[in-house]
Parts: C-alpha cells; sequence; structure tokens
C-alpha cells in the first residue's frame, strides 16, 4: 500500500475495479493534530433502499453482493434476521453446516489479510510482491492456507465468491459426509500452519500504543462468536440482537458517505479480531490459546497493531473448528424448513471477519421487505479508526513524513477496513501547515 | 520462447476477460471473454473472472499460455490499447486495480513471478476505457476498442499456435 500512497497512483486507485473511494486526511498545525477525517466520496450503495419491495427469501443472494470478501456474513445475518421475524429455527446440522461455511470466510479473509496485505507493512516491505520475492515458502503457505478456507466456501457455499447455496431456512443443498471428510486431512495441515501464523506474527516489531477501547462483539455461552450470541462489551452493554438500535446509532458526517455508528451515551467503538479476542478469550480452543499465550497476547489486548495476531489466533481457532464440525456433521433429512411468511421485525447479527455486521427488516405478511436497515462492521470501526490516527499521529508527530505516513497506513490496516461494505476507498494524506 | 510451448500442441490458450460488468467499461475484459466463447475456437478457452488475485494464480499456475484482457485507468488517451509480455516486463501496478484488502491482478502476475509459477507465456491486453461509474453499458471507444483486442488475440493465438505447430514438426 505503500506506493498507493503517492499522489501518482490516486486517480488510479479510484478508477479502477474499486467499489468506490475515500480517503484519510490527517491535518497538522506546528506540533498539533488539528484535524483526522476518514474522507469516504462514494455515494451511498443504496442496498437498504432496494431491498425494499423484494422477497424475503431474496435478501441472502442481493445483500451478499455488497461484499467480495465477505458475502457469507451478508448471508447469514440476513437469514437469521429472517428467521427472527419468521420465527424459525434451523436444524442443528443446518447450523453446524453455516458455521463451517463462515469458518471457511474466515481463513480466506484472515490469511489474505495477514500475509499479502498487513504483513509487509511489519516487515517494510512495498507489499506482497516484494515478501513473495524474498519469502516464497512463506507466500505459497499462505496462498494454500486462503484456498483451503475457499475451497470449504465452495463445497458448502456452492462458490467461492458469492456462494449461492444459502437460503433462509437452511441450504438448497446439503453436502454428504463424504464431500466434506476430505477436506479434514487439508485442514490439519491449515491448522499447523495456522499457528505457525501466530509465531511469525509474534515476532513483529509493534509500535507502543493502546487505547482505551470499548471492544462489541457477540458472545455466546458455549462457543467462540460467529454465528449467533448476545452483544457485549467490556464497559457493561450486554443486550439481545434485537435490541442493537437502542444503544448504536449511526450519525451522518459530512466528510463522508457512509454513516458513523456511535455506542449512545458512550461514543466511538471497536468491533473485529482484537474485539472478539478480548471479550471471549475462554471460548478459545486450547491450541488457539496456548498460541496465543506463546505469542504473548495476554487474555485480552489494547494494541491496535497486534490485531494481526489476534486475526491469526482466530486463524487457528477457525481451521480447529472447522474440523470438529466436518467431523460432527450428519447430513440432514431435509436441506431447509419450509417457510410461511409473516408480518413483523426481525434482526441478525454475526461476526463478519472484520466484526459485527448488523441486519434488520420488516416484513409484510406476504414475505414483501417494507424495510432494511444494514450496518457493517467498517462503519462501525470508522470514528474508532480516525480516534488511534488521532491519538498515534500526535504521539509521533516528530517522526519523518514518510514513516509517519507508513505506519499510519499500517494503523489503518489493523482494521482490515472493508470500505466496498461502507463504500470504499483509501487515500491518505498528511498536510503538515 | 516457441519452442517451450509445443509439449502438447493440442492444450488451449487460457483467455481470461477481467471485470466488473457492473461499472460499465470495466467490463470490458468481460466482453472480449463473452465474444470469444461465442466464437468457439478451437485453440482458445475463454473465461470471465472478477480479479481475486489469489484465485487468478491458482487459476494459470499450471497453465502454459494464458492471455488476460482488463480495463486501465492509467490517464492515457480512452481506447489506447496497452500489452504487456511478462516475460519481457513487470506489470506496473498502477495500471491495474488496486484495493485496500483486495490482492489485484498485477500483484497476482508478480507474486506468480515471484514464487516461478507465472506460466511460460502470460500476456496481458489492457483498455483503457472512460467511464467506470455504475451501469453495464461499455462506452462506445471502449465498445470498438474491445472488438479491436478481440482481433489482436485472436492472431495471438493463431501466431502461437502456429509457432507451436511449427516447431513440434521440427
Amino acid at each position: 500500500m505503500k506506493a498507493k500512497s503517492s499522489t501518482k497512483t490516486l486517480k488510479v486507485d479510484y478508477l479502477a475495479r474499486v467499489e468506490g473511494e475515500g480517503g484519510m486526511v490527517v491535518k497538522i498545525k506546528g506540533d498539533k493534530v488539528t484535524d483526522v477525517q476518514f474522507k469516504i466520496f462514494e455515494p451511498p450503495r443504496f442496498f437498504e433502499a432496494f431491498m425494499r419491495g423484494r422477497s424475503f427469501e431474496e435478501a441472502p443472494d442481493i445483500t451478499a453482493r455488497i461484499c467480495g470478501i465477505c458475502p457469507v456474513a451478508y448471508q447469514m445475518s440476513s437469514s437469521h434476521a429472517m428467521e427472527d421475524v419468521l420465527g424459525v429455527h434451523v436444524d442443528p446440522q443446518i447450523r453446524r453446516l453455516r458455521r463451517l461455511l463462515y469458518c471457511g470466510e474466515w481463513i480466506e479473509s484472515h490469511a489474505l489479510h495477514v500475509y499479502m496485505l498487513h504483513a509487509p507493512d511489519f516487515l517494510g516491505f512495498q507489499d506482497a510482491i516484494q515478501i513473495a520475492a524474498k519469502f516464497p515458502d512463506v507466500v505459497k503457505r499462505a496462498l494454500e492456507l486462503k484456498k483451503i478456507g475457499n475451497e470449504l466456501m465452495t463445497i458448502v457455499g456452492g462458490r467461492e465468491i458469492h456462494p449461492i447455496n444459502m437460503k433462509v431456512g437452511g441450504f438448497h443443498r446439503t453436502p454428504t459426509e463424504a464431500e466434506l471428510k476430505p477436506m479434514i486431512e487439508k485442514l490439519k495441515w491449515a491448522l499447523d500452519v495456522s499457528i505457525e501464523t501466530v509465531k511469525l506474527t509474534s515476532t513483529f516489531t509493534f509500535p507502543d500504543f493502546e487505547q482505551d477501547y470499548e471492544y462489541v462483539s457477540l458472545r455466546h455461552p458455549d462457543e467462540y462468536p460467529i454465528t449467533e450470541g448476545r452483544l457485549v462489551s467490556n464497559k457493561g452493554l450486554d443486550i439481545a440482537i434485537g435490541e442493537y438500535e437502542k444503544h448504536f446509532q449511526e450519525e451522518h458526517v459530512q466528510h463522508a458517505n457512509a454513516l458513523h455508528s456511535v455506542h449512545l451515551g458512550h461514543g466511538p467503538y471497536h468491533v473485529g479480531p482484537l474485539a472478539r479476542y478480548s471479550l471471549n478469550y475462554d471460548k478459545l480452543t486450547t491450541k488457539a490459546q496456548k498460541a496465543a499465550k506463546a505469542a504473548g497476547l495476554g487474555t485480552s489486548c489494547f494494541n491496535p497493531f497486534k490485531s494481526i495476531i489476534a486475526r491469526s489466533v482466530e486463524l487457528v481457532y477457525a481451521c480447529e473448528e472447522s474440523i470438529r464440525l466436518i467431523q460432527e456433521y450428519k447430513r440432514p433429512e431435509k436441506p431447509f424448513i419450509d417457510l410461511k411468511p409473516k408480518a413483523g421485525i426481525g434482526s441478525g447479527c454475526t461476526e463478519a471477519p472484520r466484526g459485527i455486521l448488523y441486519h434488520r427488516y420488516r416484513l409484510d405478511s406476504d414475505g414483501t421487505i417494507l424495510d432494511a436497515k444494514i450496518v457493517p462492521p467498517t462503519s462501525q470501526n470508522q470514528k474508532t479508526i480516525e480516534d488511534d490516527l488521532l491519538k498515534f499521529v500526535q504521539k509521533n508527530i516528530k517522526l519523518p513524513q514518510d514513516k509517519l505516513t507508513w505506519q499510519c497506513e499500517q494503523a489503518i490496516r489493523n482494521y482490515d477496513p472493508c470500505i466496498s461494505c461502507a463504500t470504499h476507498f483509501l487515500k491518505l494524506r498528511i498536510e503538515r501547515e | 520462447m516457441a519452442a517451450t510451448l509445443n509439449t502438447d500442441p493440442a492444450e488451449k490458450v487460457l483467455v481470461i476477460g477481467i471485470g466488473n460488468e457492473f461499472r460499465n467499461d470495466d467490463g470490458v475484459g468481460i466482453y472480449v471473454a463473452r465474444r470469444l466463447r461465442k466464437l468457439n475456437l478451437p485453440h482458445i478457452k475463454a473465461i470471465e473472472h472478477l480479479g481475486e488475485g489469489a484465485q487468478l494464480a491458482e487459476l494459470w499456475k499450471s497453465k502454459r499460455s494464458v492471455i488476460v484482457i482488463d480495463a486501465t485507468a492509467s490517464g492515457a488517451e480512452p481506447g489506447t490499447i496497452f500489452r504487456f509480455d511478462t516475460a519481457k516486463q513487470p506489470i506496473p501496478t498502477k495500471f491495474f486495480h488496486y484495493s485496500t484488502h483486495d490482492f489485484s491482478v498485477a500483484e497476482s502476475i508478480e507474486v506468480s513471478r515471484a514464487l516461478s509459477v507465472l506460466p511460460e507465456r502470460l500476456v496481458v491486453y489492457g483498455i483503457e476505457g472512460i467511464n467506470y461509474s455504475q451501469g453495464n453499458t461499455l462506452s462506445p471507444i471502449a465498445r470498438k476498442t474491445a472488438e479491436y483486442v478481440l482481433d489482436l488475440v485472436i492472431e495471438e493465438v493463431a501466431r502461437t499456435t502456429m509457432r507451436k505447430v511449427h516447431t513440434h514438426q521440427e
């Protein structure tokens, strides 16, 4: 991303296939940071508006199109919201498959971010190309790890980008046990590589920087949160998903088209791997805990740069959890439950790789969507990203411009910002007066 | 280079049209791939792709001869055609998609090179578009250029195939 920060790449960045454009501007006067703005220029994406008038059954497939990196999250949150309206619960085996599909998305998304996008920042490389040249075996392993996540998504979801097999009430088709079993050996390899990944990332040098975050994530009594749970925080929040909008609000700010979320009465909050990890350490597997401990991560962590370790620990968890899920899987008799539409309001919230993704829908008696609300993780993190930048730049204001710019970009990538979900693109500029 | 391509004369050249057809001219690579598929030529296998780099690397790592067609936004005159032979030069990342958390076409090619999994022959055609806003219609200049690139690709494949046959006969 370093190359992308120079002015010469600006116009290219926003013209090509990126789903939007935006940027970060940091203004410095003398020794003081005067302003930080996470700017997003892309016109709002209107997904909420054009869901109106569509059938409830279309929501998973339409909303999956919001993001090519985390389509499963959209399919899952929307399906759960619809099932909430209709008052149905899926078969335990269907639930297991959904969790497995989600693990596939975590594996492919986390592997890509840890190795190809974030690691270059720590290793002093411009990009993944330089890592590949210097450490080809590491990059080969990373790509293989990502591929295993993609394979899970293909087997369970029908294809790896924008899976087509999910539906409200279950799946169109469930895989056989025999189709899933061969993945176990691959996942065992992926588990070993993930443990190595935690070790590797723990050797990076991390800026000395901590923030008093309010971490928000799901929490489930029996498992590390992926698909369901209550919404909790380290500052006293403990609510059902249906209460989300009583506690969180989206605000429009002049410099961005995406909405900024705040926890009412509290302010900005932080979602994603560090939040999940810090609020659910006790729910990790023994192997994941052991890897985290060896990496010196502690049971919670407030240094955002160490999100790369937390993300790696989650790779360990996702691989191990996938193995368990496949071993316990018994193909259900029916791939989905029959649904009768009814009027009502329902919500769903799941843990996308980047943090909680909230959906709420209001349906007519025939299942037509009357109203939709979608809050992606990156829009929830935007205020926190601005806040990190403000404090980080202030603390490191004496650094030379190029080093400061480098570290600011690194700080933004701590959040693996999915600006295509919250609208898109990132360009960092530091202005000094 | 031709002599290295003759081990399997029946192997088709993989043509990958990359883009997002819902961003107007960004779909120009997809357009060419679809045109090629309709022509159903014997030496070409044409596919469409969104351009996610890790998948691209996986797709071409076992292939010998690949042609990639993608839209560019370099600031050049709309309708400009760029041709990069990866055997001769690195791909300038400024020509192709670069995102905060995706892995671009150019990165994919260069990572493949670093990992020694680049096909023996990988040629990239870039078509400079003009309109990348939301919509599914190519601008007249992008469409016209796409038709021209279609001919260039067919010629390129024909040349490659002839070379294969020639060297095979030798």
